[in-house]
């Protein structure tokens, strides 16, 4: 060890010894003193330019007069007409204010002097006696008084400015001439007024400029004795400097006068041209800017709504969103925070890890990391478990510490609803939807292995990450169970906690998923929502409110739409005896009270959300419920007529669905065959190929099969699907007549169907359609003509003749006995255009 | 979840004896309440009665796992401990292996341990002795079965296998998908 230094003793503040203090200002006496040779030093051309600017001078002292006068009701104009030249605008301003302190300077300003100097000195007007000096002077003050407007001139730059000038006077003198030059600038913005005297003064300030350069070196020269070169040459500088800045700052002033106003696109212009992403962006920038002001800004003639269609367009195609997902997020979001979020969504979230404290410390684990390489540190202030990783030499998921279950690799925002539930020793806790186990064993650990810990998932493949996480976590109070669980409340109630970490559409985790962009839809959505309200209320029903220690449900998603967060505890607080309360969490966002057309309960605000540009972590709602009564507010038919509605609007999809689920695993399975990514990660599984084929084909089917309306339950939708289940019948009768070849038909579609719903090996689709016929269709007379009536399922989607073909086949084989003299005599038929064909 | 028959409770405590010997006792006599041993689709389960209890609200096809998994059950009657019984196993364990931390990544690979690979050895364990194995800084790894007793380890040449490896912690990776 070194050694230390001592930073508690600090130095002492204030002048050192040698630090010099800045005396009283000396003025240079020969300054007061009238000089008699004036004339001598001045050259010829300069005697004449100080003839015509005091000619000037009187001039412009008339008009500025004039100027005073008219002032105010400028003023006002200038308010009026916007801030196009906010630079312009802040002299004029400060002239104003300066006016009334104007009053009795001017009266001086006939005196020409102060009180100190006026018995021996004469008027300005005459100009033989006046002093070089104070004419040199003045062609300070006015150089002076110009940097002042560059300089945003206020009377305290005014103040510090004046402690530099050497004479008494001066001070009056600025002001003086800040009028003069007030009534330039003015000019110049009120050209429409004044064209001929602005014209004047213009050709005033450029002779004057001439003028100054040329004068500034004789007072460089003049000041020898008093300053050093190099103080000179830094004067020198600074003017140069100021003036330019000045320059620099008129120019910017025109490029912005003369950038034209963002012309929007028409509708059909996009088509036409190609466009690169840099200038989607710039379109995006420059109608981000005409929306933050858009009286200002706008194009004549075209509708606020033209702009943000345009925007929402331009940014799907810049960070590949489809329009529905991004509509909501504009909903959500105001357009600075929107890009905010955008950006933060398309890079992704530091890797964050949670130590298992029942096995290990986080001192001791991060030590054993930074051994192995790792750079971490700990992850905030809210959490004792969590570390982020900033880099790291090995992979973090193969570590002999992560083996040997010393910590759990899991995102940031999924410890927050466990902090959330605090879970005490000794309670009972369920965990509705626990795959992967990260919560659950947080949960787990939270409680030191004393209680018990209910985790289920509906998912067989997914409850065996759980399994294999709780034990290599050492978590021995855990029952995991594979159940329905929105049938979780048949099977066992009285929990003292319940963790609700719905399914949802993800959109919060787009950093992690970039599918979810573009693959959710309106549908998806719905589905979700449905889903959530139905589990939340088994999930309240399954908390027991009589608990001593508990009675709360904590509901997560990882979505930041409303519609799957707030309208879902919404749907709760209406329909059984809970109440929000806060989380125990100090960061994140409250959640919404209000959002578009819809209005939740006031006390929504307790919930949190959590975004990846304010909280550098997954999108994410937590919301935490307590249950004060047990009773059920709402009559019991009534809860069997929501639920009703909630499974009926599951339930179409689901079975459909889940056949073709179990199916893509297998596939998936079959195809992928035992490989395993090490160190998978807690959260959405990764999603193969197939998997994304299967979704995007669940999709357009599930599309075309409800109209969705929000806040009613789906409306399935009846079209074509009489002519289509009408079909087979009449080809049946077909096949009668003609067995052989029907037969060929009726195979045809079989493979068409396997083909459209789902890639899959041969081998599976020999076996799966006739499983699938068994179950689903029947064709009675009975049910058909049911069907017929009913309004079903667009089957436009759907493969042609689904199932019914090989059902014919089987009769057919019944039916080609009976029709065997039939077939053969075809047969004769079939074989003799076999053997043309052949030829 | 159902009682283990005799004979089959009989192989179980014989395997665990192999390995923890007479500590197996303490699995059975706990202070903080009765433990038992259940059988639920041919796997042997370690579990508190309390939440076995709670566990039989449960369907025989639904209930997943309880508690603690100790191992399967072969068809041939045979018992084989899987690695997350480690959790019981490494406190009891009487006769310890440790590896060195160049061969710790190998063992976790499922590789069978060489005397150069051997850090430590528990004195006197004789040969196809039931071990624990841990890392150098007393992490465990996995399970094992001595190749050749402790006297014979130390004149044994370097790459002679001196522990058989049964099961290792980095098979909760390797073999999700079968243990459980």
């Amino acid at each position: 060890m070194g050694r230390k230094a001592e930073y508690s003793e600090k130095q002492k503040k204030g002048p050192g010894r040698k630090a010099r203090k800045q005396g009283p200002p000396k003025f240079p006496k020969k300054s007061f003193a009238p000089l008699d040779d004036e004339d001598k030093r001045l050259s010829h051309r300069q005697k004449q330019r100080v003839a015509k600017r005091e000619q000037k001078k009187v001039v412009q002292k008339a008009k500025s007069k004039d100027k005073r006068a008219q002032q105010p009701r400028k003023q006002k104009e200038y308010h009026s007409e916007s801030d196009s030249e906010p630079e312009a605008q802040r002299p004029a301003e400060s002239s104003d204010e300066e006016v009334p302190q104007l009053v009795p300077i001017k009266k001086q300003k006939s005196n020409g002097f102060t009180d100190d100097n006026k018995d021996w000195l004469k008027l300005k007007s005459k100009l033989q006696q006046k002093t070089r000096k104070q004419q040199l002077d003045e062609l300070e003050e006015e150089q002076e008084s110009d940097n002042e407007f560059e300089d945003d001139s206020d009377e305290e730059v005014e103040n510090d400015e004046a402690y530099d000038e050497t004479d008494g006077e001066e001070e009056q003198s600025i002001d003086e001439d800040n009028e003069a030059q007030v009534g330039k600038l003015e000019d110049l913005f009120d050209e429409d007024d004044e064209d001929q005297e602005t014209d004047e003064n213009e050709n005033d300030d450029d002779d004057d400029d001439d003028d100054d350069d040329d004068d500034d070196e004789d007072e460089d020269n003049d000041d020898d004795d008093d300053t050093l070169p190099i103080e000179r040459a830094n004067k020198k500088l600074k003017k140069r400097q100021e003036q330019d800045d000045k320059l620099a700052q008129e120019e910017m002033q025109m490029s912005i006068d003369q950038s034209e106003v963002f012309r929007l696109p028409e509708p059909g212009e996009d088509a036409d041209k190609e466009l690169s992403l840099q200038d989607v962006q710039q379109r995006i920038k420059d109608i981000i800017q005409v929306l933050s002001d858009f009286g200002k800004y706008r194009q004549e003639g075209r509708s606020r709504s033209e702009y943000v269609d345009q925007l929402r367009l331009d940014l799907c195609l810049y960070y590949s969103y489809n329009e529905f997902l991004m509509s909501k997020l504009m909903d959500i979001f105001k357009l600075s925070d929107l890009m905010e979020y955008l950006e933060a969504s398309e890079v992704a979230r530091p890797l964050t890890i949670r130590t298992n404290s029942l096995k290990t410390r986080r001192r001791d684990l991060a030590g054993a990391l930074i051994n192995r390489g790792v750079n971490l540190d700990p992850l905030g202030k809210w959490t004792n478990v969590g570390l982020v990783i900033f880099n790291s030499t090995v992979p973090l998921g193969a570590t002999p510490e992560y083996l040997a279950g010393h910590y759990m690799i899991q995102g940031a925002s999924s410890m927050l609803p466990v902090i959330a539930l605090a879970p005490q020793e000794n309670e009972r806790i369920l965990d509705m939807c626990s795959a992967p186990g990260g919560k659950g064993s947080h949960i787990a650990a939270v409680m030191k292995n004393t209680g018990v810990l209910f985790a289920n998932d509906a998912n067989r493949d997914r409850i065996k990450a759980v399994v294999a996480n709780f034990h290599r976590l050492g978590i021995v109070n855990a029952i995991v169970s594979c159940e329905d669980a929105t049938k979780f409340r048949n099977i066992m109630t009285g929990f003292d906690r319940v963790l609700l970490d719905a399914p949802c559409t993800g959109t919060g985790v787009v950093s992690k998923d970039p599918s979810v962009k573009t693959t959710k839809s309106e549908i998806d959505v719905q589905r979700c929502y449905n889903l959530q309200r139905k589990l939340l209320l088994t999930a309240i029903d399954c908390v027991d409110a009589k608990s001593s220690t508990g009675g709360y449900v904590v509901y997560s998603t990882c979505s930041v739409l409303p519609e799957e967060n707030e309208w879902v505890i919404d749907y709760a607080l209406k329909k059984r005896n809970v109440k929000l309360v806060p989380l125990g969490i100090d960061f994140g966002e409250p959640g919404f009270t209000k959002f578009r057309q819809h209005r939740y309960h006031p006390s929504l605000n307790l919930c949190r959300r959590f975004y990846p540009h304010t909280n550098n972590m997954d999108g994410f709602f937590v919301a935490k419920l307590k249950k004060f009564s047990n009773t059920i507010p709402i009559t019991k038919e009534q809860q069997e007529a929501d639920e009703k509605q909630l499974d009926e609007a599951l339930a179409s999809d689901q079975t459909e669905s889940n056949d073709a689920e179990t199916k893509a695993a297998e596939a998936v399975e079959v195809t992928e065959g035992r490989r395993k990514a090490l160190g998978k990660r807690a959260g959405k599984p990764s999603l193969t190929d197939v998997e994304h084929d299967l979704k995007k084909k669940k999709l357009e089917q599930s599309k075309t099969k409800y109209i969705a309306k929000v806040f009613e339950k789906p409306i399935k939708v009846s079209s074509k699907s009489k002519p289509e289940r009408t079909l087979p019948v009449s080809e049946e009768k077909e096949e009668k007549t003609s067995a052989a070849s029907s037969k060929v038909q009726s195979k045809q579609p079989t493979p068409q169907s396997n083909g459209n719903k789902k890639q899959k090996p041969s081998k599976n689709e020999e076996q799966s359609p006739p499983q699938k016929n068994g179950q689903k269709a029947k064709p009675t007379s009975k049910i058909a003509k049911k069907l017929s009536q009913a309004p079903r399922v667009d089957i436009d989607e759907l493969p042609l003749l689904e199932g019914k073909p090989i059902k014919k086949e089987n009769k057919l084989k019944n039916k080609s006995k009976q029709l065997g003299q039939l077939k053969k005599s075809k047969k004769s038929a079939d074989s003799k255009s076999k053997q043309r064909f052949k030829k | 979840m159902k009682r283990l028959t005799d004979e089959r409770t009989k192989i179980l405590f014989e395997k665990l004896a192999k390995y923890i010997g007479t500590n197996v006792q303490q699995l059975i006599d706990r202070p903080d309440g009765t433990y038992c041993f259940r059988e639920h689709k041919d796997r042997v389960y370690y579990v508190s009665e309390r939440i076995l209890k709670l566990s039989e609200c449960f369907g025989y096809k639904q209930l997943v796992c309880v508690g603690t998994c100790f191992g399967k059950f072969s068809k041939t009657n045979k018992l084989k401990f899987h690695i997350t019984a480690l959790y019981y196993l490494a406190p009891y364990a009487q006769y310890k292996v440790w590896v060195k931390p160049s061969f710790e990544q190998q063992f976790l690979y499922g590789n069978h341990i060489p005397k150069s690979g051997l850090g430590r050895i528990t004195e006197n364990a004789g040969q196809y002795q039931g071990v624990v194995v841990f890392s150098m800084n007393d992490l465990a790894l996995g399970f094992g079965v001595l190749a050749r007793s402790t006297t014979e380890c130390k004149t044994a040449d370097p790459l002679t296998t001196v522990c058989f490896h049964q099961s290792d912690i980095g098979e909760y990776i390797r073999a999700e998908d079968t243990l459980f």
